[in-house]
């Protein structure tokens, strides 16, 4: 009575598809083939920000020829940085479908932690153990936020909410009647305002390259002796290729003005770090698990609580981490820290950057990518000499739209269901 | 991988009851099923059916009872004592996420490992494979897209697949094809027909009696908390399992003690 006849019930499958999982490696064109469907149905990837980086590098280098400039683009590094740490901290979060609001007071808690410590005739502490003690502080008050949400069961927006109002007020009380803490400790202000030297700036720049591409080939490697199809070698000689082109433009761009600032090293090095972290390992795939469905994650055995402690405290971490780094390139830390926009500009680069509100879709580079657009309208609009009140509408307008990207991109998913 | 059935049952439920306050989810249930055997559990909604399998899952332990596995008592206190047993259930909503891919979801909690504490994507992959080859799921166009993408027979099949990857001996499904259209649930029905081929013992939970007719190898109506009887398919007919469902005969009645009936 059994009939084993394959039956075909996705009519827009190509009929070469129905049979086992093809283990044919796939050609190049294939590969462009399937990225167009891919772009069709609402796989956007990263091609609306890259058009955007591009359209706004033009825009302001027509209107001011000073933007497309060497100095200004070392300027550029230094302030999307942190902009684009504590976004890295908030796609953990995103990834989860949740939010932070508190990261902007926490960035000042930690810069203002760091800053006291560091006060000529206070603690005298050596710098290490001050940036430890700013980013364990955050760290804590990330677990605890965290904890709050995922175990108290309040909303991570209530939650964080009531932390932006809280840690604003810590920041107040730490700095106090001072008004403002001015940074003398030579490593603290360094990270933001020098430079590495010009041979250094290569060897770590196309050293990157060259531990990717082997990286890359391990992984063709074992996947072959597997029997696994593999993405066309094409493919990866060409990203290896773009990659050692960008990084041998930034290094030669940078190495003609000031070099390469020490926080783009930084920058780069978190990114790989928490990339390696979200895709190759198990708590990398659970924070993925839990933003695409708690309930699957928890019938398969993932301690959902515990993974979202620990996003929130990442999320923390970062934020005072990006406050060390605002207020190295400030010199100093004043009651303002951590106010303004840099809450905005945060979770808008995540955004900006390709890393879905919705919980489970993002990749911690859309953080830098996001912050690139970001500082570039913000550093565009300043040379511009519009005011403040101008900046902020165009880069609530970006936001609006970098946020109307990922809705339709969603419908156009779930119309092609692959929401 | 024995065509027939072995006479020792791999799982026995002798007399489990389970209440939740006044009410009798199951009064005194006798349950067994053997390796190589679909044994459906049929009954109408509040028959105790969920209840019987969450209690095997060790959703919520029963009450009273014993259950015997392979031929010798143990208490299931967890999913996680049941999962140790070789007991998978693939429930009703699926339990798979939507954003990743189809090979990410078959080893979602239970990843594979190489040095440094690495995913080992190469092996999973490969092991994926393997299992959605022995059980024919062919429609699939690559196990790396995301379970989103997927039709509803192929989510089916894929859940189905993670269950039996675990090296597990008794695979219970929970209405697998209630959401389905005409062809897919063909597709998840003959999957189940493989599964008793290949030794396994299935359990599975309908409401449709065509599709058991035609998968399953022995029924048990359940009716108000209560086993009503243990049918063989080549000797019953749908209107006799309806009845069963609908009418039959009860030993206990609740609230009322089994000596009053019998007088």
């Amino acid at each position: 009575m059994s009939t084993h006849v394959p039956i075909v019930e996705d009519p827009e499958a190509p009929s070469g598809a129905i049979g086992a999982p093809s283990v044919e490696n796939e050609t190049l064109s294939d590969y462009v083939r399937g990225r167009i469907v891919g772009l069709r149905s609402g796989e956007l990837g990263n091609i609306p920000i890259m058009v955007g980086i591009i359209l706004i590098a033009i825009y302001f280098q027509s209107r001011n020829s000073n933007f497309l400039t060497a100095g200004n683009f070392v300027n550029l590094i230094v302030q999307m940085a942190p902009i684009a740490v504590i976004g890295m901290g908030i796609v953990f979060v995103l990834l989860l479908g949740e939010i932070d609001l508190s990261v902007g007071f926490v960035s000042g808690v930690g810069g203002a932690i760091c800053a006291v410590l560091l006060l000529p005739g206070g603690t005298s502490v050596p710098t290490s153990v001050a940036i430890i003690v700013a980013l364990g502080a955050g760290l804590g008050i990330g677990l605890v936020q965290g904890t709050l949400f995922a175990k108290v069961g309040i909303p991570s927006f209530v939650v964080t909410l009531a932390g932006l109002l809280a840690w604003n007020g810590v920041v107040l009380l730490i700095v106090g009647s001072r008004g403002t803490i001015v940074i003398q400790d030579s490593f603290v202000n360094g990270i933001a305002n020098n430079s590495l030297s010009h041979i250094a700036a290569w060897v770590v720049v196309e050293g990157s390259v060259l531990l990717y591409a082997a990286i890359q080939y391990a992984a063709v490697r074992s996947r072959r002796k597997a029997g696994l199809p593999n993405v066309p070698t094409s493919l990866i000689l060409i990203r290896i290729g773009v990659f050692a082109i960008l990084g041998a433009v930034v290094v030669i761009v940078c190495n003609s003005s000031r070099g390469l600032p020490y926080v783009g090293v930084l920058m780069i090095a978190l990114m790989l770090f928490w990339t390696f972290i979200t895709d190759r390992t198990t708590f990398g795939r659970h924070v993925y698990a839990v933003g695409g469905s708690a309930e699957a994650a928890r019938r398969a055995g993932i301690r959902v609580d515990l993974v979202r402690i620990m996003v929130f405290g990442i999320s923390g971490m970062m934020a005072a981490l990006g406050g060390i780094i605002l207020a190295s390139r400030l010199s100093s830390v004043d009651t303002n820290a951590g106010g303004g926009s840099i809450l905005l500009y945060s979770i808008a680069a995540a955004v900006i950057g390709g890393t879905s509100l919705f919980g489970g879709r993002g990749t911690i580079r859309s953080a830098i990518l996001g912050a690139i657009v970001i500082a570039s309208i913000d550093n565009g609009l300043g040379l511009l000499n519009v005011s403040a009140g101008t900046k902020f509408i165009v880069t609530g307008l970006v936001l609006l739209a970098a946020v109307t990207v990922d809705s339709l991109s969603r419908r156009g998913r779930e119309s092609a269901g692959r929401a | 991988m024995s065509d027939h059935p072995s006479d020792q049952p791999i799982l026995e439920l002798q007399g489990v009851s389970k209440t939740f306050g006044a009410v009798h989810a199951l009064t005194k249930v006798d349950f067994r099923v053997r390796s190589g055997e679909v044994m459906a559990l049929v009954g109408d909604n509040g028959a105790g059916k969920s209840t019987l399998i969450k209690g095997v899952a060790g959703i919520y332990p029963f009450d009273e009872g014993k259950i015997i596995w392979e031929g010798s008592e143990v208490h299931i206190a967890g999913p996680k004592d049941a999962a140790k047993l070789g007991i998978e259930v693939v429930y009703q909503d699926l339990a798979l996420c939507d954003n990743l891919d189809v090979v990410q979801n078959m080893y979602l909690g239970r990843e594979a490992l190489s040095s440094l504490r690495r995913l080992d994507e190469t092996t999973m992959e490969r092991k994926a494979r393997e299992t959605l080859k022995t059980l024919a799921v062919t429609t699939l166009q690559s196990v790396r897209q995301p379970v989103a993408s997927l039709s509803g027979g192929q989510r089916q099949s894929v859940a189905v697949a993670k269950a039996v990857m675990w090296n597990s001996k008794l695979v219970i499904l929970d209405e697998p094809t209630a959401a389905l259209g005409v062809a897919q649930t063909r597709q998840v029905l003959d999957l189940v027909k493989r599964l008793g081929s290949q030794g396994l013992a299935v359990v599975i939970i309908s409401h449709n009696l065509h599709d058991i007719f035609e998968v399953a190898d022995r029924i048990t109506v359940l009716r108000l908390g209560q086993s009503i009887g243990d049918l063989k398919v080549s000797e019953t007919t749908q209107q006799e399992v309806v009845q069963q469902i609908t009418a039959g005969e009860l030993s206990h009645v609740p609230g009322v003690p089994a000596e009053v009936i019998a007088s």
